[in-house]
């Protein structure tokens, strides 16, 4: 056997210990879920409302086409090309950037540690829907009776109806884990996904007969044409697009490096990018409908209760729940459909994590498992199920959300495009298999119009934030868990970066045999560990 | 619903909902080209 068959068959089976997609199906419908979570449901429908109503379509289908499909391309090109993990995908891309994958690793570790915590308030309400527990006064009974939440610190007072559900969450989502990425995160994809299609569907119906429903969907869109002469309007289109698709922070780079290697990932990343878009779109039908209605119930305008995020699930649809017919069909279809898209994100998030673990020290699947998510699990219950859980939570959410994702994600591209001037050797990948193929217009895009909407959207994020505290909340809890939290990630990152990777790791650009773009004689040979470079512009 | 709220509706359904067909339409066909060139 030649050296070159030799490491092309040591590789294939280091792919078999890693596990894959079994089919592209599973695969997209695992990115779908990924980018589909509380975000699409929750925030695109205040966004849009808030940001010119049907005028917001314009900026955002713009910030859609020309940076979120990009970009969501970009991310499947590094993962699928180099067939790893975020900071091994980008050590083969080249070796002095690895620390940018673990810097992408620990904001996803965060963002597990309390998106878990959303999830197990969803999943109390969808059986406080049952009975709507809530009584008449859903904000009182959401802040004083459910979280229990006290004045702003930080204190070890337990809150069990927060504690149980969140450690039902963490119990079944490290079980999926450990199943793998196809009998779990696939098999979980492959069920959840079109579940949570038909309860939102039927969900948006119901919506709709509501009265009221059409003064709802008016006022979200009639379009303020003036809105377009706003920046801010065209930063909230690329936030949105940004923070919903899943894009930047090594999850997509995860699940693209499980995808067979002559997978059209061009085809599949449109898919998933409109796929996300159109969720969005029926979420915001829906929420609009129901907040008509609520409107109409309460003989005010629009305007007086539109609300989005934690506002709109837990005080505002408990308002709608209790008013509307149907009431705890309605209630049950909506918190259960919070529960299903936020799973499957959170899965994604944690994938990350437990992917990179594997990679660096060749860890058993349980074992990288029960190591990621024990630590994750433990903070989770420690931080969020006491009574000033819901405090710290909307800080480092904020933070890891505008100077995290953000940050990250434009320095990536910066590097991939401009320092590594990756693109050329990225999109001849994406072009082997991948229809419509990616040319010039995806490299301007990549590295020009994406990085600069990201750029504006940070520096408005940052004018507002300096302008005066986030929510009034006072310094000790912004330093602590916000500003400190976003510069420590970057800084353990570059620690990880210094770790050797496990013996027979090839980080000597795409794994032999992975890049059917490159030439034929492309060097091969497998210098582990060293600090060469791809480099690859062909 | 004023006819303006209506059309911009119709308007981001086609857009967005008609991609996404579109996008779905480009995925299957491209995989059929892929079987045919695998079997030739």
């Amino acid at each position: 056997m030649s050296t070159t068959a030799g490491h092309a068959s040591e590789h294939a089976e280091q792919e078999r210990r890693r596990g894959g997609f079994s089919s592209r199906r599973v695969f997209i419908l695992a990115a779908i879920g990924s980018a589909i979570g509380l975000g699409n449901i929750w925030r695109f429908p205040y966004v849009a409302y808030e940001n010119g109503g049907g005028a917001f379509l314009l900026p955002y289908l713009v910030a859609l086409l020309t940076a979120g499909i990009p970009f969501l391309l970009l991310d499947y090109a590094i993962g699928h090309r180099h067939r790893g993990s975020a900071p091994l995908s980008f050590a083969r891309l080249r070796r002095g950037t690895e620390g940018l994958g673990w810097w992408q690793v620990g904001i996803c570790f965060v963002i597990a540690v309390y998106y878990a915590a959303v999830l197990a308030w969803a999943l109390r309400y969808t059986l406080f829907s049952l009975d709507k527990a809530w009584g008449a006064d859903p904000e009182a009974f959401f802040f004083g009776e459910f979280l229990q939440a006290g004045d702003v610190a930080v204190t070890a007072d337990v809150v069990p109806g927060v504690l149980v559900p969140l450690a039902v969450v963490w119990v079944a989502v490290l079980a999926v884990m450990a199943l793998g990425v196809q009998r779990g995160i696939g098999t979980l994809s492959l069920v959840f996904i079109p579940v949570l299609l038909v309860a939102f569907g039927v969900l948006v119906v119901q919506a709709l007969l509501l009265p009221g429903a059409g003064t709802g969907l008016d006022a979200l869109f009639t379009p303020d044409w003036s809105a377009l002469a706003s920046a801010s309007v065209w930063a909230a289109a690329f936030g949105q697009i940004f923070f919903s698709l899943s894009v930047g922070f090594g999850i997509m780079i995860t699940y693209a490096s499980y995808v067979d290697r002559r997978e059209d990932m061009t085809g599949s990343g449109l898919v998933v990018g409109f796929s996300n878009s159109g969720f969005e779109l029926l979420a915001g039908i829906g929420v609009f409908a129901a907040l008509g209605f609520m409107a109409q119930a309460a003989g005010t305008a629009v305007d007086e209760v539109a609300s989005g995020g934690i506002g709109l699930a837990f005080i505002a649809f408990p308002t709608i729940i209790n008013e509307a017919p149907a009431g705890a069909l309605l209630g049950v279809l909506f918190f259960g459909s919070l529960v299903i898209a936020g799973i499957t994100s959170l899965v994604s998030v944690i994938e990350v994590v437990i992917s990179a673990v594997r990679d660096k020290l060749d860890t058993s699947r349980l074992t990288a498992t029960l190591a990621v998510g024990v630590p994750a699990a433990v903070l989770s219950l420690v931080l969020f199920s006491t009574t000033s859980g819901i405090y710290v939570l909307d800080v480092v959410d904020h933070f890891v959300n505008q100077y995290g994702i953000l940050v990250v994600a434009l320095v990536s591209m910066l590097v991939v495009s401009w320092a590594l001037r990756a693109l050329p050797g990225l999109a001849g990948h994406l072009n082997v298999h991948g229809r419509p193929r990616v040319g010039t217009g995806w490299r301007v895009l990549t590295s020009v119009v994406a990085p600069a909407g990201l750029a504006v959207v940070l520096v408005l994020a940052l004018r507002d934030d300096l302008a005066e505290p986030y929510e009034g909340y006072p310094a000790w809890l912004l330093g602590g868990f916000g500003w400190l939290l976003v510069v420590a990630l970057p800084l353990v990152g570059l620690a990880l970066s210094r770790l050797p990777w496990r013996s027979g790791t090839h980080l000597d650009g795409p794994p032999p045999g992975a890049d059917p773009s490159a030439p034929a004689t492309a060097p091969t040979g497998a210098r582990t560990g060293t600090g060469h470079s791809e480099g690859g512009l062909r | 619903m004023s006819t303006e709220a209506v059309v911009m509706m119709v308007v981001a359904m086609l857009v967005v909902w008609g991609g996404l067909v579109l996008a779905l339409v480009n995925l299957v066909r491209q995989g059929a080209v892929e079987d045919r060139s695998d079997g030739a």
